[in-house]
């Protein structure tokens, strides 16, 4: 062990796009001593394996695929010399910004920082938070899992596909495995709405004649050592299987895109308050948890559907951390941003007193919702609306306040979706 | 004609109207781009593809794309073209890995640097 403990201005946990944003970001507001620690070989996330296109029409005006929507951070993380330290492993972050992580070349370090960010991004839920009965057989893979089989070792999961649940990455992995030969037979998703985007379910499903099944769930898994079949029912309103609405498919394999919970084991060893609407930290407009110094942004905040608001809210963050390390960010009053009708795990879940910038309020709607608006209210004051034709819980929705209102703030405010049918 | 635009993540619904074979008027859609979209989606589907190949002497395949979107009665031809083709390294992104794919007038390069 180095026993020697290293002092940094600023530590930003995870290489994927939130931590190379924040990094960037850091630096280019002057921090010159800063350090990014990656637990995989290469830097870029989730976005190594995301190899479809549709990421950075926001932020780049144009449409990447996953591998360089990376690149274009990896590449100006590198112009500005900023140190990544890959195939390391974060251990602890403590309350007063000691972080301890391990490395095969360098074993276990301890730094010290002025300010943290914390990065981690999410993972996916596995089948065992979904209580589906039925064999434990091999053929069962999570739809990232399966991505990452596919696009960064080049092997094929299975031949014969069903999908549970109507997630993005399962999806796009429907497409993927039918693209590489596989026969994907259905896809399985117990809401009566799918939370995958539009554009996916038109270019994924739809475009290869895959049945979206709405309402209806995966209720027995069959096969001895590897997976041979699964029998789908539908559900009722109270999401019970409806008897004599089995269907049985054989299959060999079963992808499961059910989700994805931040990965905040971290974070709560560090004693931060976790929000239990989005499984992430409670934070201030400025990304700051409820530890002075220690900021939290992209997934392992709250989930997104893009990648763009995720470098966007990050650039944010590590602005912030920044501020932080230098001193130029103190302690003030806040307010708190409240949950209203309609309305899920808005973050931020605070905003300081007198903020001088604007600020963009991000939440899942509560259920569907269409020609409706989004209001904020600060006490009966209306500061802010938002209309749309469709509030869904499977799209990320943002009301901006711009800074004229931040600053106008005196107490709580509350988002809510009014209207609408 | 109901159909969904897939240009961006809003993914408008759009009504479309059609006389003999001609569209005669785009709704539903927020920007120009809808519009472009649905004339072209009814006349000619156009998607993008992604795909992986492999790459001498590695396990790690190497990501690529079609520069722009091509027919999508093409794709599974396209797929069967980049089934033949191997890379050896070094590939940087951008540079191209099939040209004219399907005769499409449209290249295959990579998405990622290969050392």
């Amino acid at each position: 062990m180095n026993d020697s403990v290293q002092m940094v201005d600023v530590l930003i946990v995870g290489g994927g796009p939130a931590g190379l944003a924040a990094a960037i970001a850091a630096r280019e507001a002057g921090i010159r001593n800063l350090v990014v620690i990656e637990r995989e070989h290469n830097p870029g996330g989730i976005l190594r394996q995301c190899i479809h296109n549709g990421f950075g029409l926001h932020r780049f005006k144009e449409e990447l695929t996953g591998p360089e929507y990376a690149q274009r951070d990896i590449d100006r993380a590198n112009e500005l010399g900023i140190e990544i330290r890959t195939d390391t492993f974060v251990l602890s972050v403590e309350e007063d910004h000691t972080v301890t992580c391990m490395s095969a070349e360098r074993g276990i370090e301890v730094i010290q920082a002025k300010s943290i960010v914390l990065a981690m991004g999410c993972r996916e839920r596995p089948r065992g938070a979904l209580g589906t009965p039925g064999s434990r057989c091999a053929g069962i893979y999570s739809a990232g899992t399966a991505q990452k089989y596919v696009n960064l070792m080049g092997y094929m999961p299975g031949k014969r596909v069903v999908i549970l649940g109507s997630g993005d990455i399962g999806l796009i992995m429907a497409r993927r495995m039918t693209l590489q030969g596989a026969k994907v037979l259905a896809c399985v998703e117990l809401m009566p709405f799918s939370s995958g985007l539009n554009r996916n379910i038109v270019q994924c499903l739809n475009d290869y004649n895959i049945p979206l099944y709405l309402s209806h769930t995966v209720i027995d898994i069959e096969g001895k050592e590897r997976l041979t079949g699964v029998t789908v029912a539908k559900v009722d309103a109270n999401r019970r299987p409806i008897p004599g609405t089995e269907i049985h498919f054989d299959c060999d394999t079963l992808l499961l895109s059910v989700g994805l919970i931040p990965e905040n084991e971290l974070t709560q060893g560090a004693g931060v308050k976790i929000s239990p609407l989005t499984s992430g930290a409670e934070v201030d407009d400025t990304l700051q948890t409820s530890i002075p110094g220690i900021f939290a942004c992209g997934n392992v905040l709250h989930v997104h559907d893009l990648v763009d608001n995720v470098s966007a809210e990050s650039q944010k963050a590590g602005r912030a951390a920044a501020a932080y390390a230098k001193g130029e960010l103190s302690a003030c009053e806040t307010v708190c941003v409240l949950d209203g009708k309609g309305v899920r795990g808005t973050v931020p879940q605070r905003i300081r007193k007198g903020a001088a910038e604007g600020v963009d309020l991000m939440f899942r709607p509560a259920g569907v919702v269409r020609n409706a608006a989004c209001v904020v209210r600060c006490g009966d004051r209306e500061i802010a609306r938002k209309k749309a034709m469709i509030f869904t819980p499977g799209e990320m929705a943002t009301v901006k306040l711009s800074a004229d209102v931040v600053v106008s703030i005196d107490g709580d405010i509350t988002v809510s979706i009014e209207g609408g049918e | 004609m109901e159909i969904t635009c897939i240009n961006c993540p809003v993914g408008c619904r759009l009504t479309v109207e059609m006389v003999e074979g001609k569209v005669v008027s785009v709704s539903g859609n927020n920007c120009k781009r809808g519009e472009i979209y649905a004339h072209q989606e009814c006349i000619e589907p156009l998607r993008m593809v992604t795909a992986v190949i492999p790459v001498e002497g590695s396990s790690m395949p190497l990501s690529v794309k079609t520069k722009s979107p091509i027919p999508k009665k093409l794709i599974a031809d396209c797929m069967a073209a980049l089934s033949e083709v191997k890379v050896t390294a070094p590939v940087m992104l951008g540079s191209v890995v099939l040209e004219n794919v399907c005769g499409t007038g449209v290249d295959v390069v990579a998405t990622r640097n290969v050392f």
